[in-house]
């Protein structure tokens, strides 16, 4: 499906499809959602088997699951304060959602659905959502001076007022585009080194196939780059829902 | 029993001083001060990027549906287009100028 003639096909990747054959059909459920399952189960079966021994000295499945919390945990706290325990769960969530759909994304044949601006969308709209009720949770009405920095000059208040508002809803908007555009970008590169490969070994025969050599070689250095990637742009997300969070809770 | 908790304070200290010496201890660090996101160009580069483009989007979808709703076919959409524009520059300058320091000193500012 990659290289007919000279064209490459580097989007039907991200094509949703049906899963789980003909029942999956008649109720619309998508490729994506088998991921998001599997991902969930994922999650969920490591915290389980992994914290079921309780060994004072882990195991390895242990120390990954020990690890994966304190990780998010120290986030929380760090970014966000004392009061970041309240939102430990969500964005534990969160972070092992994001990491685990990155990261199942790199299987082949397995559906990115972080590459879906859909659903990051939504995952951002949720963060801005839970972060403005937050706001307004602890500070009632006094949420709206966040719009107006103190000591600014009363005459700049329609000027600054609209900008900060657009500078917040702005928010969701980046939050969600940077991790749709990473992955969407990484898949497609891959994509099209592959599509080199299949192109060069059927137009130029045994040459082709030494020079496929070339393309197969970055695709490998790529994998690399894109399991990093996939860890960061799960923690970026992680860490940037912590920084609004630390910000509807204290308002600066 | 003297001799014993001097000899146990003297282990803490020259096990402190080992555990010093090897690096194992983490610093004490200054709270807030550290950059939580990882810093390297060309990510910084990704992310001022999505930051002034996503602003300015979201001005160009509020100035247009404003306009849609209203009729008031180009205004609202100047309008915004300006304020998402600098909007976006706002982020950029929220992203790289100086942070403003974290939760200890709170003094002056809500």
């Amino acid at each position: 499906m990659a290289a007919e003639g000279s064209s490459i096909d580097a989007l039907s990747q991200f094509r949703l499809g049906h899963g789980l054959g003909e029942v999956g059909r008649s109720v619309n459920f998508t490729n994506a959602n088998e991921i998001m399952l599997l991902a969930a189960a994922l999650i969920l079966g490591l915290l389980y088997l992994g914290m079921r021994e309780r060994a004072m000295v882990p195991g390895r499945l242990q120390a990954l699951a020990e690890t994966f919390y304190d990780f998010v945990y120290n986030m929380c706290i760090d970014q966000i304060g004392e009061e970041g325990k309240k939102f430990f769960p969500f964005v534990f969530t969160l972070f092992s959602f994001i990491l685990f759909g990155n990261l199942l994304g790199l299987f082949p044949y397995f559906f990115t659905y972080t590459s879906h601006l859909a659903v990051t969308g939504a995952l951002a709209l949720l963060v801005i959502v839970l972060v403005t009720v937050v706001a307004l949770r602890y500070h009632g009405l006094h949420f709206f001076t966040y719009f107006f920095p103190a000591g600014a000059p009363k005459l700049l208040a329609p000027l600054i007022i609209p900008i900060e508002i657009l500078s917040y809803l702005s928010r969701p908007v980046s939050l969600s585009i940077r991790l749709f555009a990473n992955m969407t970008a990484g898949h497609v590169m891959f994509e099209v080194f592959a599509s080199f490969m299949i192109m060069l070994a059927t137009a130029l025969g045994v040459i082709g196939y030494v020079m496929a050599l070339g393309p197969l070689v970055l695709n490998v250095a790529l994998m690399g780059f894109e399991l990093l990637v996939a860890f960061l742009q799960a923690y970026v997300f992680a860490i940037l829902t912590c920084i609004y969070l630390h910000d509807a809770v204290h308002l600066h | 029993m003297p001799e014993d908790e001097q000899d146990e304070a003297s282990f803490e200290r020259r096990l402190a001083a080992a555990r010093e010496r090897h690096g194992l201890d983490a610093k004490p660090k200054a709270a807030g001060k550290d950059d939580p996101l990882p810093f390297n160009p060309f990510a910084l580069m990704f992310r001022v990027g999505v930051e002034l483009v996503s602003a300015l989007a979201v001005g160009v979808a509020i100035g247009y549906g404003l306009d849609h709703w209203l009729g008031t076919q180009p205004l609202f959409l100047a309008l915004f287009v300006v304020l998402g524009g600098a909007a976006g520059v706002l982020n950029v300058w929220r992203l790289v100028g100086p942070r403003p320091e974290r939760d200890p000193p709170k003094a002056g500012r809500k």
